[in-house]
């Protein structure tokens, strides 16, 4: 190894030293920001050192190195212009973006790379495919996040037997390329069937398991990455593919557990489209009661204590700076206001927390899960805006599509004001007790409009007493 | 198996445990900054696509090895961007 070749390797140490670093320095608010700033550091002297060996080493063609610049120059443009200006609420499929065109890259190196015995072929062949299922699955559900594809479970007739049979075809293809040097017009096969099995696994699911079909395309780009990496012979590639592929598989997990399903379940999709019973979890058409914006706001201004419950229905209406503004007047009335976040509450992990760190909703206030429930039993008023599934106490009892899911415990609260469109289903299908209950009372309209008409009466009524 | 293979191999197990580790730490409020800070990290994909410039020689090689360069640049430009401005909203607080 020549003293460059050293310095080389020695340089690429550092810098998957400061990936870790920074992603270490994520677990706490304080230090996060440092922590993605150092990882971007490495990042950028990892891309410096690669130009410098590729100058040194001198093989490249000049067309390459044009189509290369070129390339990465109009990339980097777009992914800046992008992330500048991508609304908060928009940042699941900026994300979910970003994830497709990595991993299309991943998988265009092994296509690209000359084929060269058994160990390039492998991993070259798993490259193509998990690159390309990335790419094709990730643009998918982009595009169902951003509402340009129904977000709904979309079943393709025999959608099945076609994933399967594009399976089997890029597994022959793959064992020809392996088994039997097969021409690298192999690859591009394996790579065509990958980007159809991408799209026809990701079509059937539903807009409400995204939080983890999106972790989940997270960590296989990770993993087509670091195959990448195998290909090339290239550690920077393995150590920072294997880093994400863990951040994915963990957030995977913990999304999973928390919408009380299975990974499998969710990618063979259709929620709510298969055939199953309609369920009845006891509460029926019991009536539920209705209230005035005036009376309810009227109620959140007496109270001592107010939890904020935001959902999906925030999200969907944008309404986290109404939210934001009706915490911020009853704060300065003296009350004690939080928010009780669920982990799958809006469309990504954590979504719902950028949101109203958007909004500047002090970060002392956002509690989680398990930080919210001892509070609720000390609660004047729990306001649940546009969250469902997470608050309905049948969770706690066997037998029901929520059984064992991890909810708020609002219904433990001295009284509920529920924000909400309609007395609609959530994404489980049944009824939510939660609004059967005596102490709780609906409030129906979208949820910005309702917040809006709350805040307006908060003030009035501030207004009318002094 | 190669010994080169072998040493790869290692790396690539090693990364998946740290990775495990430190992430597991992450508390449920930074995970949509975290997935796009890691979403970031994989746009180390485009030191592949450098590497890759030295072997391609054909047109067709010129045009894949632009789209990759594309795509990775826009990943790890992007990615960085994004997650350093969320998570300056997460700071900006007193």
């Amino acid at each position: 190894m020549s003293a460059v070749d050293t310095v080389v390797h020695l340089v690429y140490l550092a810098c998957a030293t400061s990936f870790v670093l920074g992603l270490h320095l994520m677990n706490a608010p304080a230090t996060a920001r440092r922590g993605n700033r150092i990882s971007a550091a490495g990042m950028a002297v990892a891309i410096a050192t690669t130009a410098v060996v590729l100058a040194r080493d001198g093989s490249a063609r000049s067309d390459a190195v044009a189509a290369l610049v070129a390339g990465a120059g109009a990339g980097a443009v777009a992914g800046l212009i992008a992330a500048r200006r991508v609304r908060m609420t928009a940042m699941p499929q900026l994300v979910s973006l970003f994830n497709a065109v990595g991993g299309g890259a991943a998988a265009l190196i092994a296509l690209g790379e000359p084929a060269g015995g058994t160990r390039a072929a492998v991993t070259g062949v798993l490259d193509v495919l998990i690159g390309a299922v990335t790419f094709s699955g990730s643009l998918v559900a982009s595009g169902k996040l951003a509402g340009r594809i129904p977000g709904g479970p979309i079943v393709v007739p025999v959608g099945r037997a076609i994933t399967a049979l594009t399976g089997v075809a890029a597994v022959a293809l793959a064992v020809l390329v392996v088994g039997f040097d097969a021409p690298s017009a192999a690859l591009y096969g394996i790579a065509g069937c990958a980007l159809a099995a991408g799209v026809l696994l990701t079509l059937p699911i539903g807009g409400a398991d995204m939080p983890v079909v999106i972790s989940l395309l997270n960590a296989c780009t990770g993993t087509a990455v670091a195959m990448a990496g195998f290909v090339l012979e290239s550690t920077p590639l393995i150590i920072a593919g294997g880093l994400v592929g863990a951040a994915g598989a963990i957030l995977t997990k913990l999304m999973a557990d928390a919408m009380n399903r299975s990974i499998g379940s969710i990618i063979a999709g259709g929620y709510g489209t298969s055939d199953a019973v309609a369920v009845t979890t006891g509460a029926g058409s019991a009536p539920v009661r209705e209230i005035t914006a005036d009376d309810a706001a009227i109620q959140l201004a007496y109270a001592s204590r107010v939890v904020i419950v935001p959902g999906y229905g925030l999200a969907a209406a944008q309404a986290q700076h109404e939210a934001v503004a009706l915490a911020e007047a009853l704060t300065e009335r003296g009350v004690d206001v939080s928010y009780a976040i669920h982990p799958v509450a809006g469309r990504m992990p954590g979504h719902m927390n950028v949101l109203l760190a958007e909004a500047n909703a002090p970060y002392e206030q956002l509690r989680d899960l398990d930080e919210s429930n001892p509070e609720f039993a000390r609660t004047d008023v729990a306001l649940v805006v546009g969250a469902n599934d997470v608050t309905n106490p049948a969770a706690r009892r066997p037998g029901n599509p929520v059984s064992g899911m991890p909810i708020l415990d609002v219904d433990k609260a001295h009284s509920v004001i529920v924000l909400k469109r309609s007395l609609g289903h959530g994404y489980a299908g049944i009824d939510n007790e939660l609004y059967t209950t005596p102490q709780t009372a609906m409030l129906f309209g979208d949820a910005k409009a309702s917040l809006t008409a709350l805040l307006d009466a908060v003030h009035v009524y501030a207004e009318g007493r002094s | 198996m190669s010994p080169l293979l072998m040493a790869d191999l290692t790396v690539f197990v090693l990364a998946l445990l740290v990775g495990f580790e430190v992430i597991s730490k992450v508390p449920a409020t930074l995970h949509t900054p975290l997935m796009s800070g890691a979403n970031a990290i994989h746009g180390v994909v485009v030191v592949g696509v450098m590497l890759l410039a030295a072997d391609v020689v054909t047109t067709g090689g010129y045009a894949l090895l632009f789209v990759a360069a594309f795509g990775a640049a826009m990943n790890v430009a992007g990615g960085y961007a994004v997650t350093d401005r969320m998570l300056a909203m997460f700071r900006s607080r007193p």
